[in-house]
């Protein structure tokens, strides 16, 4: 016989109670484990204003791997035309000590970026997408559906080569110039890297405009499309909504999240706005929650400290200024 | 179990039934979505900028520069504005001009206008000023309290029973503070046990709501949750508060976290005036229009106008001459 209402509604009542996270009260159920995807070194520096010597990136990466992020995102092989500040992505590429048990992806654009990436050693490459039409034109002057065809010709030959691929859809939560972007289409366009081969689908909150309660919206819908442990954030913290909003991605299931030592990379759509969210303050949030990321907070700060001297810029880690006042306390 | 009907029996294997019918995941899915969003439809902000914020300024403003902010403040839509602090000016000098300040505001309609009052002293100034509203503060911490007002917990309460009785008589609510409500700068970790009894000895004297303090900022989400658990098994949650620093950048994610507890009363700082007391240099009090961000992207109704608080801001950090820590208001620039 089939299921009626009633019977599936006595069902659930059940259920609530084996998935206490179903019932509506604070106990919301969290991952024990987050895996942390480093993303300063590229993200960051890419939108920093002063450029860095390869030295001073290869000595960054090194810090962070030996501080235990699980992945680093190194460099970007995009041109130097477009990007100077990644013109040195061979130099770093190759100068790096690669942490056995670590990965460090890189930007690969096009399929001269991966095949460039790939002589230089890359085991991991990282394409991105956009949900919103504009930004897409604009970003890397094409459509969204002409950029998904350049990205399986970069997935087809990853695949070939034994290569991961890590894809990455911006303006999930809004676009600096469509404004709202609708979570179905993002929703399409994660299920269309997902399809062609990505291992995992990075939703990037591009202008930080996003607030939980979109977060939580936007997720439903690709949630319906993509698995939940392929799923990452890359939350920005232009208005100070990160942390919230990466506290519900948690809440619902999402297990990787994406942030930028010591808040690298400004919003490149405001001038002296705040971008990525600070890996120190994400971690800091973490262990609180009693979530493992592996990540030791104290070299993670060295770090952070290492390449602001070098920027001659301040911290944007709140946990980091915190600590430069006091021994940092952990609750 | 002879009337339940099968497929219920069925479903006591829940993996089975999600088997059977993986519509039903789904829809468990949206309901653990629809949980998540446990939200409050309308939110009280208690702006403390003028107090709690000013108080912790190194800059001192004079007192027309307050009076202009508050003004400005009631002009927003905030519901509650603390004005002010009945304290002595040998330990506060920023809050010397209290009697000044509240005589000066224009009381807006639908504005109330809580002043804090350590000791019936500052109580009766506050009453011979014109306040409507009073504020108690009590810690958690038996270090803290000693460092703060130089008395136990206990005698801190002999205190308060004396303002909250003689406030009642004279028809004014009082609200209570606990400080320290997740950890203290000098003894560490607070039990959650301590905050429960603390507010619940506030509620129970006359408070008619109790704002958690987690006064070095040090708390997160985690801590929050646990600490709210043992309150509100205390104390009503619709008198409770919550008065997140955001010195180790958690503000929000606590204030979300309450929120989905059921909490709403949400105190805050117009551009996150008021560095943090114990960390010179540190960030303290979360922005009221980073809050208010996040609360309208919740839908939920605070009645604030965010550009006005935005501008009152603008207006502040000119006349303290230092930059917002609002990152909202840093974007709106």
């Amino acid at each position: 016989m089939g299921l009626n209402r009633v019977h599936v509604h006595v069902g659930v009542q059940l259920l609530r109670v084996h998935f206490p996270q179903v019932a509506a009260s604070a106990g919301k159920s969290l991952p024990e484990k987050v895996k942390i995807v480093e993303v300063g070194p590229r993200d960051g520096l890419q939108n920093e204003k002063t450029i860095v010597p390869a030295e001073v990136k290869i000595c960054l990466i090194d810090m962070l791997s030996e501080a235990g992020l699980p992945v680093i995102e190194a460099t970007s092989f995009v041109s130097p035309k477009w990007v100077p500040q990644m013109a040195d992505q061979v130099e770093v590429m190759k100068g790096i000590s690669k942490k056995p048990g670590v990965n460090y992806p890189v930007l690969t654009p096009n399929l001269k970026g991966f095949q460039a990436a790939v002589k230089a050693g890359a085991t991991e490459v990282a394409i991105f997408g956009a949900a919103s039409e504009l930004f897409s034109k604009k970003n890397i002057n094409c459509s969204v559906e002409e950029s998904l065809q350049r990205f399986e010709e970069v997935a087809k030959a990853a695949k070939e080569q034994g290569v991961a691929v890590r894809g990455y859809v911006s303006c999930v939560l809004g676009c600096p110039y469509e404004g709202k972007v609708a979570p179905g289409k993002v929703a399409q366009v994660a299920k269309r890297l997902y399809a062609m081969g990505c291992y995992e689908i990075s939703l990037g909150d591009t202008t930080g405009v996003g607030t939980p309660g979109g977060m939580i919206e936007m997720l439903e819908a690709v949630k319906h499309e993509v698995p939940v442990e392929a799923l990452a954030v890359h939350c920005h913290d232009t208005y100070g909504q990160a942390l919230a909003n990466i506290l519900v991605a948690l809440q619902m299931g999402i297990s990787v999240v994406d942030s930028s030592v010591a808040g690298l990379g400004g919003c490149p759509y405001a001038q002296g706005a705040s971008g990525n969210v600070a890996t120190e303050d994400v971690v800091y949030m973490l262990h609180g929650l009693g979530i493992q990321t592996g990540v030791d907070l104290a070299k993670l700060m060295d770090a952070g400290a290492f390449i602001c001297q070098s920027l001659n810029r301040r911290t944007s880690s709140k946990v980091a200024q915190a600590a430069s006042f006091q021994a940092i306390l952990q609750f | 179990m002879g009337n339940v009907p099968a497929a219920v029996k069925h479903c006591l294997s829940h993996e089975a039934l999600a088997q059977e019918h993986p519509w039903l995941l789904r829809w468990l899915v949206d309901e653990k979505s629809a949980a998540i969003c446990d939200f409050p439809k309308a939110v009280k902000v208690v702006e403390v900028g003028p107090r709690d914020g000013l108080q912790n300024e190194k800059e001192m403003v004079p007192t027309g520069v307050k009076i202009q902010l508050i003004d400005m403040l009631s002009e927003t839509g905030l519901p509650v504005i603390e004005a002010t602090s009945f304290v002595s000016s040998k330990w506060v000098p920023q809050m010397a001009d209290h009697a000044e300040v509240l005589k000066g505001i224009s009381l807006a309609p639908h504005v109330r206008y809580p002043v804090l009052t350590p000791n019936m002293q500052g109580f009766h100034a506050a009453v011979d000023a014109g306040a409507t509203e009073v504020a108690v503060f009590g810690s958690a911490s038996e270090t803290f309290c000693k460092n703060n007002i130089n008395c136990s917990i206990e005698e801190s309460f002999q205190r308060f029973k004396e303002i909250i009785s003689s406030a009642k008589q004279a028809h004014i609510p009082v609200r209570g503070y606990v400080s320290c409500a997740v950890a203290c700068p000098y003894e560490g970790h607070v039990e959650p046990a301590k905050v429960a009894e603390v507010a619940k000895r506030l509620y129970e004297l006359g408070c008619y709501e109790v704002s958690l303090c987690d006064t070095t900022g040090v708390g997160t989400p985690g801590s929050m949750a646990s600490m709210l658990k043992c309150v509100v098994k205390e104390v009503p949650t619709n008198a409770l508060a919550v008065h997140c620093h955001d010195t180790y950048g958690q503000a929000l994610a606590n204030v979300l976290i309450a929120l989905q507890m059921g909490i709403s009363v949400v105190d805050s700082s117009v551009a996150g005036l008021g560095g943090c007391p114990f960390a010179k240099g540190a960030t303290g009090n979360v922005s009221t229009e980073d809050v208010v961000y996040m609360l309208n992207g919740l839908g939920i109704e605070t009645g604030v106008n965010l550009s006005k608080v935005i501008h009152a801001g603008e207006f502040i950090c000119k006349a303290l001459n230092r930059s917002t820590n609002s990152k909202v208001a840093q974007k709106n620039n």
